[in-house]
Parts: C-alpha cells; sequence; structure tokens
C-alpha cells in the first residue's frame, strides 16, 4: 500500500518496509527510513503545526535540523512525551504517536488563531511596551496568562524514565558533518593512520548528496559514493563513524560535545540502550564541514503550508520518494531552485512555473528547465501565496510593479540563496568576514586549530569542495603527526554547484503593515517588524533582534538571520558588516537536559557519606540530616515520640547518665614533621610549642583579616605529630589552607598535612558515665582523673583493636571521644553502647548536641560566627597567644575596625518568657517604639528548648554585647515583640565542675 | 574545558582536577605584624583585575595537589605558561601578544 504522494520509483526507501503512525490521532503509513515529516508529505499531509505568536498554520519548511515551523510532540508513554521534536529530523518507526502544538480546539480550527487578525496589537516590543503598568499586575496578571498563552508543547509531567550515556574521547582530528566535504576529508586523514572522528547529525551520511540529482564521484552517484566511502571508514581500526550524531558546541582548545541520538528512532528504545550519548571530544585538529542552509523567499504569507525550500522538496523527492505536490510553483533569486523544478518534472509533478526575481539569468539548468517546457518568468516576483490551510496559488507581478497574475498551485519551492552554516566556527571564537561579492559571511580569522572546508567555507562546486576537504584532512592529520598516507583522492566527475541569491525581503514583502512576509518562522517575525524595529531606534542587529526576537527561537535563526540583518542594514542605509552578525552560541540544535546531566541523577546527582554507624542508626530508628555530603544522624525517637520530646530526652539523659553520639564526620588532619609545631603556631592563635605530649587544646583559625576561619580540638601525640579536628563541613578547605600555606608562604617547614578524616571513627561518650562506660574495653590506658585529666589525648587499645582516646567535652559533661580505624567503628560503637546501656545512658543525635553545646556556650563556627567575627568579638579572646609575634591574622586582629568599640559581640539571651523559643536569625533592637526601619543591634544565632535549663536558651552577636549584660532588648517579630535579657553565654555549670563530675 | 600543564606533574590535564587560588606572586611579609595599614591594604585587599595577560595561582587540586603559578590571558582564556610556586615572575612570556 503506497501512499498517495509517493512516488513509484523514486527516492531510496524500500516501499516493502511499512511503518504505521498516528499524527493528531489519524493513522497513516510511512516507510522505514522515513522522517515523520516525509512520512506526513508522502499522505499529503502538509498542516502540522499552529505558529507560536499568531497561531498562524505552518507546515514543512525544510528536511533537515533548520526546521522552525514542523515542530510537534512526540508521545511514547506518559513520562515520554516530547515537546517540539522537528519532524524533519524525527525518524519514523512503526507505532510513532505524534501530536500537533499550540492549538485549540483542534489544528485546523484554532481559537488562538484570533491573534493572526488582531496582529496590528502584536507587533514587534508589544510585551516591553503593553505590559508596563502597573507594575504590581507583571507579576500577579501579566506573566502567568503570558506563560500560559506561550510556549510550544507539553512538557512531561514525570520523571524521564530513560538513561543518557556520556563518553570522552580523543582523536587527532574531529571531522564535523558527513557531506561530501566532511566524508572526503575524513579519508585523506583517516588514510595517515591517526585516530579520527566524523560524525554528522543525520542517520545516513551524505548530506546534500541525497538530493543532488547531478553528483557523480568516482563513477558513482554522489550518494552511492558517500555510502562506500563511509563503509570503508567504518571498517578501519583508527576511524569513529558517529551517524545521527549533532555537534552542538564547540568549547576551548578543540573540545567539541555532540549529542549521539542512540535510540530516538526505535520502536522500543529498550532499558538496555542508552536515549541518547553525550561525546565530548577533545580533537588535535577540528575540521568544520558543517554545509550551508538555503534561505527562503520573504514575501506575503510566506509561511502557507506547501511553501517550502527548493532543497527539501528536492530531498523528500531524490531520497524519500515524495511529491510535495502536483502542480507547484518555484520562487527562486538563484539557480538551485532550477534543479527541484527539473527533478520534480522528471518524475511527473507539473511545475506550473517558475518566478525568478533575476532579470537575464543564464546557464545550463535554465536552459534544462526551458527544454523540459516549463514556463520561466524572470524579472518578476511571487508577491502573496494564496490559501490558508494550505497554499493554493501564487501571485505573481513584475518586480518593480504592474499587473499580476494568479497561478494556482499546491505547493511553492524557494531558494533565496545559501547560508554557509558558520555556527561552529563562530563557536570556536573565530571572527566571520562578511563577503561582498558574494553576499555571505565565511570563516575570517580562526581563534583555535581548526579549519573550515566547503559550503560552510564558502566553497562553491562539488570538484572544488572535495579538493579543498580532502586537502585539508591531510593537513590537519600531518600536523597532527600523521604520515603521509597513500593518496585515495576522490575524483569528482560532475557536480552542481550555485552560488549568489538575494538577502533581505523581496517585492512580495510589501512596505503595508498587514502584510505578513515572515524572516523568522519560528518566532512570527516578519520583515515590518524589522523595519519597526529600525524606526524605533535600534541602531545594532543586537538590539534588532532582541526587539523582534529574530532569530531567538530554538532553530537559532538558522534560515532567518540573514534576511533579518539584511532588512535592518537596507533601513539603517548602512552596509550589511556594519550592522553586524549577532553571536553564535552553542547549542547549535537543542540539547535535552538528560544528555547533559548523564547519570548524575537521583542517588547518583551528588555522593553521599555516611559514617560507620550509619546503618546501627539507621536501624535504632534515627532520623538522618544532611550536613554537607553527610548524613548525619538527627535524633533517635523511641515510640510516640516527636522530635522535640526524643531531643529533650537526649539531652537529659547525657547530663544525667550519659550518651553516645557519631562524630566521625569531624574533619581531621594530621600535622607531622620536625617543625609540625611550628606551623601549628603560624595556622592558629594559639601557643603550641609548649603542648605537652598527650594534652589537648582548643584551636582557632584566622584567615589573614583576622576573622575566625574554624575552631576545633587539637591533640599533641607526640612532639612532632598533632591529630588536628576541624568542623564537619570545613574539612576540605581547611586541608586547602593548610596546604596552601605550608606550600607557598611556608615552604621552609619540614612539615607533611594528611586528611585523616576518613580513617578515623570517632565515638563522643559523654556524661557523669562516661568512663564507667568506656574503662571495662580499654586496655592500657590509665582513664584516672590524675593520668587522664580533661583535655589530654592517649594511645591504646579499646576492644583489641588501636585507639586515639580524647578526654574532651563538648556537652560540658566529663566526656570522650573515642578515635578507632573506620573499618572498627561499628563494632566499637556496638560494644560502647552495650556497655551504655547498663547504665541507662542513650543514644543521641546532632540535635542534642547542638543543644547541649549551646547550653555551655560552645561556638559552632558558621553558625554563631559568620566571617565577620574576630576571636575577642566571640569571647575566644583567652586564646590568642599574645605573646606571638606571628600568626596567619595577627595583622588583621589589629585593623582599626576590629579593635573599635561597638563590635557585635557574642552574647546569650533569655526570654523574659521561658516558653518562647526565639527564631535564629531573628533580629534584635534596643527600642522597640522606634519607627520602621528601626535600628538593628543583633541577631540571634542559636536558639534552643533547654530541658536541662527548663526554658529556652539562645545565642546572639549584638553591637557592644558584653556591656549589655542585664538589660533589655527586643525581637520584633510578625506576631509581636518578644523581650529578651542580655546574659553570660553559659546555662548550665558556670563554673565547669561537671567536666570532671 | 580548558587544558593546564601542571609543572609539576609536566603535562596537560583538563580543568577539572583544578581550582584557581587568586593572584599570584603577592608575598606575606616575613613581619607582617609590624606592616603599616596601607602595605596590609596591598597585601590582602588589593588585587589586579586586568583585561590580558594575569599572574595567578592554581592548585592541581585532584591530581599531585601542588600550588602553582599561571601566566593566562584573560580575554583568550589562553594559558601562556604555568611554572613552580616559588620561581620567580617570567620575565619573557613565550609568544605573549601583549
Amino acid at each position: 500500500m503506497s501512499a498517495a504522494f509517493r512516488i513509484s520509483g523514486a527516492g531510496r526507501l524500500s516501499q516493502a518496509k511499512t511503518a504505521s503512525f498516528s499524527f493528531d490521532d489519524k493513522s497513516y503509513t510511512g516507510i522505514e527510513g522515513d522522517t515523520l515529516a516525509s512520512a506526513l508529505l508522502a499522505n499529503g499531509v502538509h498542516l502540522v503545526g499552529r505558529s507560536f505568536k499568531y497561531h498562524r498554520p505552518r507546515g514543512v519548511l525544510s528536511a533537515g535540523a533548520e526546521e522552525p515551523n514542523a515542530l510537534v510532540q512526540i508521545v511514547r508513554d506518559d513520562a515520554r512525551k516530547t515537546p517540539n521534536v522537528r519532524a524533519t529530523v524525527q525518524e519514523l518507526y512503526d507505532g510513532l504517536t505524534a501530536h500537533s502544538q499550540n492549538r485549540w480546539p483542534s489544528l485546523a480550527f484554532d481559537v488562538g488563531a484570533v491573534n493572526d487578525v488582531a496582529s496590528p496589537l502584536f507587533s514587534a516590543g508589544f510585551y516591553y511596551k503593553t505590559f508596563m503598568w502597573p507594575k504590581s499586575a507583571w507579576k500577579s496578571l501579566y506573566e502567568p496568562k503570558i506563560r500560559a498563552a506561550a510556549g510550544l508543547g507539553v512538557s512531561p509531567d514525570k520523571p524521564d524514565p530513560d538513561h543518557y550515556a556520556s563518553r570522552y574521547a580523543h582523536c587527532e582530528v574531529l571531522v564535523l558533518g558527513g557531506g561530501a566535504a566532511g566524508i572526503a576529508a575524513a579519508l585523506a586523514a583517516a588514510e595517515t593512520g591517526v585516530r579520527v572522528v566524523i560524525a554528522d547529525e543525520q542517520a545516513e551520511f551524505g548530506g546534500s548528496l541525497r538530493f543532488e540529482s547531478g553528483a557523480s564521484i568516482d563513477g558513482q552517484t554522489g550518494y552511492a559514493w558517500a555510502q562506500g566511502a563511509i563503509a570503508k571508514l567504518k571498517a578501519m581500526d583508527n576511524v569513529r563513524v558517529l551517524s545521527r550524531t549533532t555537534a552542538f558546541g564547540y568549547y576551548a582548545q578543540n573540545f567539541v560535545g555532540l549529542v549521539e541520538r542512540v535510540s530516538d528512532h526505535l520502536k522500543t528504545p529498550g532499558r538496555e540502550l542508552a536515549r541518547e550519548r553525550l561525546w565530548q571530544v577533545r580533537a588535535n585538529r577540528v575540521v568544520i564541514a558543517t554545509g550551508a542552509i538555503e534561505r527562503h523567499m520573504v514575501f506575503a504569507n510566506n509561511d502557507r503550508p506547501g511553501v517550502m525550500l527548493a532543497s527539501a522538496a528536492r530531498t523528500y523527492l531524490n531520497h524519500y520518494g515524495v511529491a510535495v505536490g502536483r502542480n507547484v510553483g518555484v520562487y527562486t533569486a538563484n539557480d538551485s531552485a532550477y534543479a527541484a523544478a527539473i527533478d520534480l518534472k522528471k518524475a511527473g509533478v507539473n511545475v506550473a512555473a517558475i518566478v525568478d526575481l533575476r532579470d537575464n539569468p543564464s546557464g545550463p539548468v535554465i536552459d534544462e528547465a526551458r527544454s523540459l517546457g516549463i514556463e520561466i518568468n524572470f524579472g518578476r516576483a511571487v508577491v502573496s501565496a494564496g490559501g490558508k490551510l494550505r497554499v493554493s496559488s501564487m501571485t505573481v507581478q513584475p518586480k518593480n510593479g504592474g499587473g499580476g497574475r494568479t497561478i494556482p498551485v499546491d505547493a511553492i519551492l524557494m531558494s533565496a540563496g545559501w547560508t554557509p552554516s558558520v555556527h561552529l566556527f563562530s563557536q570556536s571564537r573565530g571572527k566571520v568576514a562578511f563577503n561582498d561579492e558574494t553576499k555571505r559571511f565565511v570563516p575570517g580569522a580562526y581563534a583555535q586549530d581548526c579549519v573550515s572546508v566547503g559550503a560552510c567555507n564558502g566553497t562553491d562546486g562539488l570538484a572544488a569542495t572535495v579538493d579543498e576537504a580532502y586537502a585539508a584532512g591531510a593537513k590537519a592529520a600531518k600536523e597532527a603527526g600523521g604520515k603521509v598516507g597513500k593518496s585515495g583522492k576522490p575524483k569528482v566527475d560532475a557536480g552542481e554547484s550555485w552560488s549568489r541569491g538575494m538577502l533581505g525581503a523581496a517585492p512580495g514583502a510589501g512596505p503595508g503593515t498587514t502584510i505578513k512576509a515572515f524572516v523568522d518562522f519560528q518566532n512570527d517575525v516578519t520583515a515590518k517588524d524589522i523595519r519597526q524595529a529600525v524606526h524605533e531606534g535600534m541602531r545594532s542587529i543586537e538590539h534588532v533582534k532582541r526587539f523582534t526576537t529574530n532569530g531567538m527561537a530554538t532553530d537559532q535563526g538558522k534560515t532567518s538571520n540573514m534576511h533579518g540583518l539584511a532588512i535592518a542594514a537596507e533601513e539603517l542605509g548602512k552596509p550589511i558588516p556594519q550592522v553586524g552578525l549577532t553571536t553564535f552560541r552553542a547549542p547549535y540544535t537543542p540539547v535535552t537536559f538528560g544528555s547533559i546531566v548523564g547519570h548524575a541523577r537521583g542517588a547518583l546527582f551528588d555522593p553521599t557519606r555516611r559514617t560507620a554507624t550509619h546503618g546501627w542508626a539507621a536501624s535504632h530508628g534515627a532520623v538522618f540530616e544532611d550536613v554537607g555530603h553527610w548524613k548525619r544522624a538527627w535524633y533517635f525517637p523511641k515510640a510516640g515520640e516527636d522530635m522535640h520530646k526524643a531531643v529533650d530526652r537526649e539531652c537529659v539523659t547525657v547530663r544525667k547518665v550519659g550518651g553516645l553520639f557519631d562524630a566521625s564526620t569531624l574533619g581531621k588532619i594530621e600535622v607531622v614533621g620536625p617543625d609540625a609545631a611550628k606551623f601549628m603556631e603560624l595556622l592558629y592563635t594559639n601557643p603550641w610549642e609548649k603542648l605537652e605530649t598527650g594534652r589537648c587544646r582548643y584551636g582557632i583559625m584566622l584567615r589573614e583579616d583576622g576573622f575566625i576561619y574554624d575552631d576545633g580540638v587539637v591533640g599533641r601525640l607526640a612532639p612532632d605529630r598533632f591529630h588536628v579536628t576541624t568542623m564537619t563541613g570545613g574539612a576540605p578547605r581547611v586541608m586547602n589552607h593548610m596546604e596552601d600555606y605550608l606550600q607557598t608562604e611556608f615552604p621552609h617547614l619540614n612539615v607533611w598535612l594528611t586528611s585523616i578524616t576518613e580513617q578515623w571513627a570517632v565515638i563522643a561518650v559523654q556524661g557523669p558515665k562516661s568512663r564507667e562506660i568506656i574503662a571495662p574495653l580499654v586496655e592500657g590506658i590509665d582513664m584516672s582523673d590524675e593520668a587522664m585529666p580533661h583535655m589530654s589525648v592517649r594511645e591504646g587499645k579499646i576492644c583489641g583493636v588501636p585507639t586515639r582516646l580524647f578526654r574532651m567535652s563538648f556537652t560540658g559533661e566529663r566526656g570522650f571521644e573515642v578515635n578507632v580505624p573506620a573499618d572498627y567503628g561499628e563494632a566499637v560503637w556496638e560494644a560502647l553502647w552495650a556497655e551504655g546501656q547498663k547504665h541507662g545512658a542513650t543514644a543521641y543525635g546532632t540535635e542534642a548536641m547542638h543543644v547541649l553545646r549551646a547550653e555551655k556556650g560552645y561556638i559552632i563556627v558558621g553558625q554563631d560566627t559568620d566571617g565577620t567575627v574576630t576571636p575577642n568579638d566571640a569571647g575566644l579572646d583567652w586564646a590568642v597567644g599574645k605573646k606571638k609575634t606571628d600568626f596567619v591574622g595577627i595583622r588583621g586582629l589589629t585593623r582599626s575596625d576590629l579593635v573599635a568599640k561597638g563590635r557585635k559581640q557574642l552574647v546569650g539571651l533569655k526570654t523574659k518568657d521561658p516558653k518562647i523559643v526565639l527564631e535564629e536569625g531573628a533580629q534584635i533592637v534596643a527600642d522597640p517604639k522606634q519607627p520602621i526601619p528601626m535600628k538593628m543591634i543583633g541577631h540571634v544565632t542559636s536558639s534552643y528548648w533547654s530541658e536541662n535549663c527548663g526554658r529556652s536558651i539562645a545565642l546572639a552577636l549584638v553591637a557592644g554585647g558584653r556591656d549589655r549584660m542585664g538589660q533589655t532588648l527586643y525581637v520584633p517579630m510578625p506576631n509581636g515583640t518578644i523581650e529578651v535579657e542580655v546574659t553570660g553565654m553559659v546555662f548550665v555549670d558556670e563554673k565547669g565542675e561537671r567536666l570532671n563530675g | 574545558m580548558l587544558l593546564i600543564r601542571c609543572p609539576y606533574c609536566e603535562e596537560e590535564r583538563p580543568e577539572l582536577e583544578f581550582r584557581n587560588a587568586g593572584e599570584a606572586h603577592i608575598a606575606r611579609s616575613t613581619n607582617i605584624a609590624g606592616e603599616s595599614d596601607d602595605d596590609f591594604e596591598k597585601f590582602f585587599f588589593i588585587r589586579a583585575n586586568p583585561k590580558g595577560v594575569i599572574y595567578e595561582r592554581w592548585r592541581h587540586i585532584h591530581g599531585c595537589a601542588r600550588f602553582f603559578n599561571a601566566v593566562r590571558d584573560t580575554v583568550t582564556d589562553k594559558f601562556i605558561l604555568t611554572y613552580k610556586a616559588g620561581e620567580p615572575k617570567p620575565a619573557k612570556l613565550p609568544g605573549a601578544a601583549k
């Protein structure tokens, strides 16, 4: 069964292999190898969508990646609904389901088309001018409405079930584009033996050889030669051939991003195949062979379905065996459309007339068309296309005015000339140059090791293209280290050649305000819009572009940029290069988020770090919180407990009996070497030289500006060995900070720094019973107060494994931190837990840890400090070595602002109503009756309910805070002002007796 | 993605392995505690922001972890030269435009 417009004997597809598909719920039959566009056209379907702004009926303009009109929604299932798929790129598979977009209730009858009638309202700059007032309406009214009305297609509302692969590749020569030029370049490079990658966006290689019926190379048709050459390249070990692969971005140092569409063309993609594969290729040399894109003619109603590029009509005929109409008209300003007319005529399609804007062109194609009996009109213009849902006629007039006649047609094939595809060259930061003779931008100065060949380089003619490309491929390979290969240069027997044409609006674009002669189909930009932009004061093409949105749709103006530029230049009365070309940016064609993201989503989006006791905590009901990449046990609720009850119980139990806490996430760095103490002196404010082996000290690290950067307890294990701890989130940057100084400022110090965070699991055992819990498991350490006082460290064994046992406290209770090799962490935890159970100890999480430390006024860097807090501000002046002559931050601390009076200082706050818990971050004022905006004198940094105190407690940074002890301050909140009293920072055991309790 | 030559590893590696560490050749005074306000301001706060050649520090953090110096053109992003920390500012740059 053959579709109505499929021509028997034409094209290269096997008519036996049919594929059924549906478009807007109607079933059709196509052939394997079709694109959705060719299959629809074979069935006589030209109307495939509605335009973005005016909802104009639209058809298929092109046969490739430049398509601005035929955008459809492809639906595989609920989660695979891809909008804005170009029907000209989507390969047909059996069962394909497609829907048109931007229409309601149906494609043929679309209510939104009222925008077309009301179009004088929607001229260029419409949005900028109209929705300015009232300002408040933008967010609440205009933007949501515009957003609902705009946009094409519908996003899927379920997670993408497909997976996306990603690969890096390296090669000596990367060839972008697989037409005659790309293939010739790849052949030349491959013969030298270097690694070659050649990529083309189409399913089959050949580029314009797919439609150029006049091409013959090495005694074969151009297309057959291309297939043979690709087969030869595929068979070579040093060549990688990538079809369905679009080079979308050209980055620094010949780094090129390509997307390979792996399974979008398959009926059942299957789970083992990725949907797409991202290739990130680093090439020594790049050969750009991206061809050229045909431009449309700009005349009234040039967007009617059935009006298309001449080369597209040829591709549909010569490759897909599809006639785009039965009675076609041709409108051209260069030779290439004649070839389309000739091919169609020979295939039995009536060519009503060729309308050529040129006055007296001559050449072989013109002679051939004439000899086939095709009517040719020189010096005439198509001033309008008739019909609505499908073109029905073309009105032809002498180009300088005069009487016109209307010719019935069912398709118009147009060609204004060819635009070299300099997108990737431009992305490589190369500068394009305008060739005034041929009126086109071609590659000028290169910024990277690449070369453009063929049509994208402005080279005309197949023979010249193949010569140039072959030489460039050989040269690139040689420069990249290849040896000169045996010459197998393809011989071009016959080829087609054309150039020139026209830029800008044709006579049919009219000066009238109601005429719609489209420049940019996808964004509905007309010639009038661009003229209007100039009249309203836009001078640069960058401004014209943004004002009209010309070239800003997802097709990035592949067909429209040069026309828009030429119209603006004409209106401005300036030559084209002076108006300038807009910058090309990646991606060349739309790229899915999936291909960029690859496997980095869900659980693989970001690494998760788990401590050795994670499994134990999870099985004991812990609720976890994220701290950096770490999962930390937040609290351990028992049956019936909410977070507050659990935290209250944990806090009370630790102070009454004891508790176990996993502190493994603390950063740990070992500072080792003969100069270790000297290094510590320089990196911390405290003195270290005199710290005895086996003792610990709370250290403060500053930045050079004098502000607190990190803090932590440091144990001296030996004269030349310090075990440094850092805050959980700060470990990597503290390590970087230390390495920076060691490598660049103090390289004379003989010191090694080693991150040991992952090597040691840390179990904090805190509370009056902590020693009783640990002692039965410890060997070789005397844990008596005399032998092991507060702030000391001992090495020995626990449960038979090595331990660094610290006596230290972040709770204010007698406390220990048991460091064991991480692999033993869980086992030692279990043993300690069993001992703890005998005394009624609890496991506690990070929330209780925070409350317990706040009850003692111990700060957390980054919570109670914010990068503008000095040790003095934090009440930690005692930790700064007064006799030291140097440490990082020593000079910063003496800056005038840092020693000025009235700085914000860390203090305690008690709410007058003990039940009220302040919000962290809440602002503090001295006088609540002052007018708004009030003068803020500080803010709350930490705030908790303290079950141990039976009231709320808070820490705050307050201007001149230590001089305000006992003062009443105010925290204005939306529900009323809260009175607070300034207090000291220690809420429990001010004398610190419990450390030995 | 840029390729950066680590002067310690003596090979070009992808940018992902490196981290920028600010302007190079700003030495910390050996008597920093006695430094004047003006000198400290210059040392700590003032940085060049040139259009063109910049001398800056990089760290091969996901490689050998060494800090080193680089000369880069801020216009083209091209690395003109990399050299080890502690080596003097190169008097002559290979193929530098300006």
